[in-house]
């Protein structure tokens, strides 16, 4: 055993000379060179001469130094580029005459390296490419944080304050979506809109394709509307003519300038923020909740550090200025402060652990892979031991063979890497389409120069790890032991280390299978998670209004008018307005107090409720249980005293054991006392799996009519509508749109999407990473089942000669069949328990992506375990079945 | 032209090496002097061609080599005859005269 390990790490160190050689042949050369010189000299020195004469002589007589070295090391180049083009000369032959193998090592390789690049492209496009902008690394994001929340939105009075107030930032702008109706321009058309600051494009670097961007002087109340355009609008609307600047664009009833164009490929990933056919300045915004100090409106911000200023020195200048602002407004900002997050990590957030994972489950793959057809290749190597044999009698080197038989594995592995780099661009664009919610950036994610040098590499990398161990190995061949063999092979050596093989194949696969079966437990649970309410047969969309200018009461009988023609639509069995948080899909939070409690002197002393405006009608829509008193009626309008109803969650935790019915909330921004008239059932607002939002639990219900007439403008523009259909939803469209025209031929219906759908893709980056682990334990499944089929029919054929034997001396076919599939299950046991070992170690590293599963799920475990042990034993099974079915007389014939 | 030239050059030289080397192990300069003295100084090899050369039978495994310490004490790199060096020193010899032969003979029936 020892002398073994002693040669083959001799075997290791010797490759790794001649993998040096260059560096060992050039000092040599120089040491050679100058012992020629001093030889010279000192001959010159016998005649007289004296040392830098002689020395100086021989210089001459030498022909100059690097000269001579320049010819040798010609000579010595040309060599090893000779032997490479004959290596590869031979490659191509024997891989040529096996296409078998070649074929399925090419595609085993082609499908773990595959794997791995489009993996890889995937972090690279999300996780390491800088985001393009100018500068990517100063870019920041701001929020402001709250006592129970540090990513809310911010008041733009805060926000101006924090613009003047602040040393850090060269710019900092303020963006916010916005609803507009383009009319005018044929067909009413809802237009994508966001307000942004003047600085927002230039502090991101944005240059517009046509006219300029926003002005400051633009950005202030009463300044000339003026409106940026998007490059999407600009070829739609405007065939991206040159002279559409200075046109004019009708949006809700405003007359705007159209000043400039940017580009169609602009993006900017933030909350709130999509790319957009509009842009208008955010600062003419002159309403009056926009300017209250206490409401954030969906505000968010980016900012532009100076030069030389670090995220450090910014957080506490924003640290600073945020205690600044409290102590002026301690009403409204008391305990609040200023969230600062770099860009990039605002954009990609928390993917990156389950990236992280997802690559190092792809590398298990191509190390598969890698093992699978170093088996493939070491069989194989078998049936060569008599050529190269052969070739070593008849004195090639043994350093010589190896590199002949790498140049074969590489060749191998770059093919198996060109066809990987095919699947892989043609999987992601697969996995992208169907999922495209489930990475951020997605848009950035592509075959890059750094993705193809990983392929690259990877493909090399495998190349010299499964080609070496066979490359040893053959190259220690025994000369006259196998010439005296007759042709038919090494066998002890040989056949322990496809075992090794077969085994660790069997504990990689486990591993990832035992991966792939916790994310599937965790997606079952929450699947059958109830999201408290019943998202099947709904229908969510929303409606834009173009009025600029409407009274309270037009836009309630508008509102009125459009439930009821909702309702009257056949095939909708309830709809409701829904003019804020709509499940799964965006929410709206009201700080809030109750009465008899003392009134909070801050705003961040109150509790915070997320926010439903919605109709009687909305609990039939969703479905969502009654559990005390009453839901909302129709009675409840704008001349009966303002009521509200509550979830369970409100009464729980604000309530305690008491009965909440009756008691009264006071929401201090709208200046409203309700009375609770009903308690429902919690929504999961956040997903199946929420809990992201801590300290926004509570839930409660307001009546759309009894909305105070001051804030009715905000509600104004759009609304959404869920509709419970008879069928499926999707179908309900065409009628919808149809009833909504006679009403209102200049109001847009947008954003159709069915309930369920949006509850599926609250799970889309767990759905995401589900897939990927599943398909790459599918593949290491049909990899090692392949490998251990392959081992076990070879060493199966190996043993007929004795099976024969066996049978003519009267062994039964089942012990036979036993004995074949004894050797097989006793390696699949062998690998399944060192499998179950490493992913119990392993797992815990994905416990974030897990959802209501243990890392350790006994479940999980043992039935990754069992599948495994089946599948390798239908895998064995038929070498099996073929050993049992051996004709004694035929096989003692064979010798 | 000038290429059958050179390699008629370095075939000659080839042989020459060998030849030198027949007798015993040397280092570089040493085959150099050895070559001057069995040609009777009529070939002085340039140091540029020569380690070319040698490097080259080295590869093809003609010759082999050792470091050594020289008869005044100085290391140097001695080459020696591998038994193919030996073989191929027989072949280019027979060759050689071949080409003597016939050479003498076209020249003389002039």
């Amino acid at each position: 055993m020892n002398r073994k390990g002693d040669t083959m790490s001799g075997r290791i160190v010797s490759v790794f000379r001649n993998l040096l050689r260059k560096n060992t042949v050039e000092q040599a050369l120089d040491d050679e060179l100058e012992a020629s010189v001093e030889l010279l000299t000192e001959e010159k020195m016998n005649d007289g001469l004296s040392h830098p004469q002689a020395r100086r002589e021989a210089l001459i007589e030498l022909g100059g130094v690097e000269q001579v070295k320049e010819e040798v090391r010609s000579i010595r180049a040309g060599h090893l580029l000779e032997d490479f083009a004959k290596d590869l000369r031979y490659a191509f032959r024997t891989l040529a005459k096996s296409p078998g193998f070649t074929a399925v090592a090419v595609l085993t390789l082609a499908l773990g390296i595959g794997a791995n690049t489009a993996l890889f492209s995937v972090v690279n496009g999300v996780l390491l490419n800088p985001l393009r902008y100018a500068e990517p690394d100063r870019l920041m994001a701001l929020y402001s944080r709250f006592p129970n929340y540090d990513r809310g939105s911010i008041s733009y009075p805060n926000f101006l304050d924090w613009v003047h107030e602040n040393r850090s930032f060269s710019a900092l702008a303020a963006y916010r979506p916005d609803d507009l109706t383009l009319t005018g321009r044929g067909e009413p058309e809802r237009v994508s809109a966001e307000m942004v600051s003047a600085s927002f494009f230039p502090l991101l670097g944005v240059q517009p394709v046509l006219g300029r961007t926003l002005l400051p002087e633009e950005d202030q109340i009463g300044a000339r509307p003026v409106v940026l355009i998007g490059g999407g609008l600009w070829k739609r609307k405007f065939g991206s003519s040159p002279d559409v600047l200075e046109q004019s664009l009708t949006l809700n009833d405003v007359v705007y300038t159209i000043v400039g164009v940017i580009p169609a490929d602009f993006r900017y990933t933030g909350i709130n923020f999509q790319q957009s056919d509009v842009y208008t300045p955010i600062g003419q915004w002159n309403d009056p909740t926009f300017r209250n100090r206490r409401a954030g409106m969906g505000t968010f911000a980016v900012g532009r550090l100076k030069p030389g200023v670090t995220y450090e020195q910014a957080k506490s200048d924003l640290e600073a200025l945020g205690r600044h602002l409290a102590e002026q407004y301690p009403d409204v900002d008391k305990d609040t402060g200023i969230t600062l997050v770099p860009l990039k990590q605002a954009v990609v957030g928390d993917i990156r652990p389950t990236l992280l994972v997802l690559m190092a489950a792809v590398g298990f793959v191509l190390l598969i892979a890698c093992v699978n057809v170093a088996n493939l290749s070491l069989a194989r190597s078998t049936g060569r031991t008599h050529e190269f044999a052969i070739r070593l009698a008849l004195g090639a080197g043994q350093g010589r063979m190896v590199r002949q038989l790498l140049t074969e594995s590489l060749l191998l592995a770059l093919a198996g890497g060109g066809l990987g780099l095919l699947l892989a661009s043609w999987g992601l664009q697969a996995a992208l389409k169907a999922l495209p919610q489930a990475l951020p950036r997605a848009e950035e994610v592509q075959l890059d120069g750094r993705v193809l040098l990983f392929t690259l590499a990877a493909s090399v990398l495998a190349g010299v790890f499964f080609g070496l161990a066979p490359a040893l190995k053959t190259s220690r061949t025994d000369l006259q032991e196998t010439l005296k063999e007759g042709g038919r092979g090494l066998s002890g050596v040989r056949h322990r280390a496809q075992r090794v093989f077969v085994v660790a194949e069997m504990a990689l696969a486990l591993v990832l299978l035992a991966g792939a079966g916790l994310m599937i437990r965790s997606l079952a649970k929450l699947w059958r998670i109830d999201p408290g309410f019943d998202p099947h047969n709904v229908l969510t969309f929303l409606i834009s209004f173009p009025s600029r200018t409407a009274s309270p009461e037009v836009v309630r009988a508008t509102w009125r008018q459009l439930h009821d023609s909702l309702n009257a639509v056949p095939g909708v069995q309830a709809a409701s307005l829904d003019a804020s948080s709509i499940p799964m899909a965006s929410e709206s939070d009201l700080p809030f107090w109750l009465e008899g409690q003392p009134k909070p002197s801050s705003q961040a002393e109150m509790k915070i409720t997320l926010f439903y405006i919605v109709e009687p009608d909305y609990l039939n829509a969703m479905k969502i249980p009654l559990e005390r008193g009453r839901f909302l009626s129709p009675h409840d309008d704008e001349h009966s005293p303002p009521v509200v109803v509550i979830d369970e969650s409100f009464a729980r935790i604000h309530f305690g054991g008491q009965d909440p019915i009756g008691k009264h909330v006071n929401f201090a921004i709208l200046d409203v006392t309700a009375e609770i008239v009903g308690v429902v059932g919690h929504v999961k607002q956040f997903g199946l799996d929420e809990g992201q939002a801590p300290g926004l639990e509570a839930q409660c219900y307001f009546p759309i009519v009894q909305f105070p007439d001051q804030f009715i403008p905000l509600l104004a523009r759009r609304v959404a509508v869920v509709a419970r259909t008879a069928g499926s939803p999707l179908a309900q469209i065409e009628s919808i749109r149809h009833a909504l025209g006679q009403i209102n031929s200049q109001s847009v219906m947008y954003q159709t999407k069915a309930m369920d759908g949006i509850v599926a893709d609250s799970l889309a980056t767990r759905r995401f990473s589900m897939v990927l682990l599943g398909t790459f334990a599918a593949l290491a499944l049909i990899m090692s089942c392949v490998g251990i089929y392959g081992v076990i029919s070879y060493l199966a054929s190996q043993r007929t000669h004795e099976i024969g034997i066996r049978m003519a001396l009267g062994a039964e076919r089942w012990n036979v069949l036993r004995m074949v599939l004894g050797e097989g299950t006793k390696l699949a046991l062998v690998g399944v328990a060192i499998g179950l070992v490493a992913a119990f170690g392993l797992t815990r590293l994905m416990a974030n992506m897990l959802f209501g599963v243990s890392a350790h799920d006994p479940l999980s475990f043992a039935g990754v375990a069992g599948l495994l042990i089946l599948v390798a034993l239908a895998a064995c099974y038929i070498p099996a079945r073929r050993a049992m079915k051996v004709n004694p007389i035929v096989a003692l014939h064979c010798e | 032209m000038g290429e059958k030239r050179t390699d008629l050059l370095r075939g000659t030289l080839d042989l020459l090496i060998l030849k030198a080397l027949s007798l015993e192990p040397l280092h570089g300069v040493g085959i150099s002097r050895r070559i001057t003295q069995i040609t009777k100084g009529a070939f002085q090899v340039s140091f540029g061609s020569l380690f070319p050369s040698l490097h080259r039978m080295e590869e093809k495994g003609w010759v082999e080599a050792e470091w050594r310490s020289s008869e005044n004490n100085r290391r140097a790199k001695y080459y020696r005859l591998t038994s193919s060096g030996r073989a191929q020193l027989k072949v280019e010899e027979r060759e050689w005269n071949q080409v003597v032969k016939i050479m003498t003979a076209a020249v003389e029936s002039a």
